[in-house]
């Protein structure tokens, strides 16, 4: 007779309905413990690495943009100072300051983004609204600095494409100001609230030494209590003058115990912590030109002459973005390119989070490492003892989840 | 407002499918749902299976393994539907033009009735494109309606 396992399997995906894009993941559940997981993913792959070396680098910034739209300016960022440093240019410190200003912008609307979904994960809609509303803010920020919502296109070989004015700089200053305010209200929704906290704490646990083993990067490393970051570790661009410190949540709330609520306090104070850079950066913009050639033939024809090879890092909201790109001599194009995405390298981590978690856990966890892949659709329970199968959608996860929630605030 | 719409009858339910899009649509089209620009209090609503949907949204171009995926959450959608696409991309492929892994633009695999070009389109611009696709329901609706009437008149027709 075969043996029996007691344990079944729940897959997930590719398809749902929200926020993110499609993944599949595969569950092996007992009872309403995980035990184990498979990940299957490649429903978005575009092949873009492949379209780049169809273009040449003032061409695959848009492409580039066009990885994620959520930290989109990351990966032009990543790209072209890989590009400038196989050609050797010079970016202006001014442009090298906006880039910053833009970079971290960017990371506020990424980290109330990613407040918010937690929140609608845990239930807590109204909370959703509001950090969703004030994401807003940031968001007309970015139009008005660079034309666009998202996806800014401010980025150039060399430079950026728009300068910040007094005016901008002012919109920026009085943005700053009322993120200021609302941050206390944020902490005081998110730390200081007792059903957040009963419904994050100790859930989806990375230890520092998993963090370390699966080569977590980001928030995620750093809500374990790995003090790593890009912008303190190989400062670039503006950071060299700033002195960025990585936030542990250690230096918080006194503690660090790797969950869930720890990789939201961190994402939290990252908000304060970019405010303040943001405001650093304003004090100490150069005056100077924004960008090194700003004639495209020019530097096209710059480029086609360039021969070398250009790796780059930078810190993504979700972690180090690395990119790896050669020119050679009399090709127009680029002639490789590698991309590496934080996301990529946080995946791992879900391996020894989801180890015992429970079912009504799983999308909070997959959550919180901010992957560009969160919600779930189509779950299947297939009980292997009974041989039926059930479908659970992801509106039925959420409500597993939510009705945790309720059952721990009663 | 779509011509001769006056006042939406009823709700419009939609489902959002991402076939390979690089997540900046699928953020606007959240966004909609937010105080900013709210689309509920017009009744439309986002809906997580596409059995529940009058309206399937997609975006992205559709990525190898997705097209079939598409084509059969498609057939779930319940008829009168309708399909609308946001973004350049799913549209016309957008940046993605010649890529080796995408089974083409939405419409070559499913039908569509509504696309709205930008990369990514303004939340306005998206409520416009809903709108259109409103109208065009509702007179499917209606279309449907009056054949019924129109055949049940004919019946009576005959009886007498
Ligand atoms: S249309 Fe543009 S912004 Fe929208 S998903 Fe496609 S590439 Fe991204």
């Amino acid at each position: 007779m075969a043996e029996y396992s007691y344990s079944y399997k729940i897959p997930v995906g590719p398809v749902h309905p929200g926020l993110k894009e499609p993944i599949h993941l595969s569950f092996e559940i007992e009872g309403e413990e995980v035990v184990n997981l498979d990940i299957k993913t490649g429903w978005v792959h575009r092949g873009i690495e492949y379209l780049g070396l169809q273009r040449n680098p003032i061409q695959v910034i848009y492409l580039a943009e066009r990885i994620c739209g959520i930290c989109s300016v990351c990966h032009a960022f990543c790209f072209a100072r890989a590009v400038e440093s196989a050609a050797g240019i010079e970016v202006p410190l001014r442009a090298e300051y906006i880039r910053t200003i833009i970079a971290e912008l960017e990371r506020i609307h990424s980290h109330i983004l990613w407040a918010g979904v937690a929140a609608h994960l845990m239930g807590f809609d109204s909370l959703f609204y509001y950090t969703w509303r004030v994401r807003e803010e940031v968001m007309d920020v970015l139009e008005y600095l660079t034309g666009n919502r998202v996806n800014y296109g401010i980025l150039a070989i060399g430079g950026v494409r728009r300068d910040i004015t007094t005016d901008g700089a002012a919109k920026i200053r009085e943005n700053l100001e009322s993120y200021l305010g609302l941050f206390n209200r944020l902490v005081e929704a998110f730390v200081e609230d007792p059903s957040v906290r009963a419904r994050t704490r100790d859930i989806g646990v990375l230890t520092r030494e998993e963090a370390i083993e699966t080569c977590a990067v980001g928030p995620t490393a750093r809500a374990s209590g790995v003090a790593t970051d890009v912008r303190q570790d190989q400062p670039y661009c503006a950071y060299a003058d700033l002195e960025v410190k990585a936030i542990t949540p250690e230096a918080i709330t006194g503690e660090t115990r790797g969950d869930v609520f720890d990789k939201a306090v961190v994402r939290l104070f990252e908000i304060a912590q970019s405010i303040e850079i943001i405001e650093k950066c304003l004090e100490g913009l150069p005056e100077g030109k924004i960008s090194a050639e700003d004639k495209l033939p020019r530097l096209l024809n710059q480029l086609k002459k360039a021969s070398g090879e250009g790796i780059s890092s930078i810190e993504a909201p979700r972690g180090e973005d690395y990119h790896y790109v050669r020119l050679e001599e009399g090709e127009a194009n680029v002639t490789a390119w590698k991309v590496r995405a934080p996301t990529y390298a946080n995946i791992p981590s879900w391996f020894p989070m989801m180890k015992g978690a429970q079912i009504a856990d799983i999308p909070l966890i997959v959550a919180s490492i901010d992957p560009c892949i969160s919600c779930t659709d189509r779950v299947t329970v297939v009980d292997r003892k009974k041989g039926t199968t059930t479908v659970l959608t992801e509106e039925d996860l959420r409500r597993l989840c939510v009705e945790k929630t309720r059952r721990m605030l009663r | 407002m779509g011509k001769g719409l006056n006042s939406f009858e009823r709700a419009v339910w939609v489902y959002h499918l991402n076939t390979g899009s690089c997540n900046a649509c699928d953020i606007e089209i959240v966004s909609l749902l937010t105080p900013r620009y709210d689309v509920e209090r017009f009744g439309i609503k986002l809906v997580p299976s596409p059995r529940h949907a009058d309206v399937l949204l997609v975006t992205g171009p559709v990525v190898k393994g997705m097209d079939e995926r598409a084509r059969r959450i498609y057939e779930q959608v319940p008829a009168p539907k309708a399909v609308i696409v946001v973004g350049t991309c799913g549209t016309d492929h957008g940046v993605f033009y010649s890529s080796y892994n995408t089974a083409g633009p939405v419409d070559q695999v499913i039908p569509v009735d509504v696309y709205v070009p930008g990369c990514p389109p303004r939340p306005e611009a998206i409520i416009e494109g809903v709108v259109k696709l409103w109208a065009k329901l509702e007179s499917q609706r209606r279309g449907v309606q009056e054949t019924a009437e129109q055949d049940a008149a004919g019946k009576e027709g005959v009886a007498l």
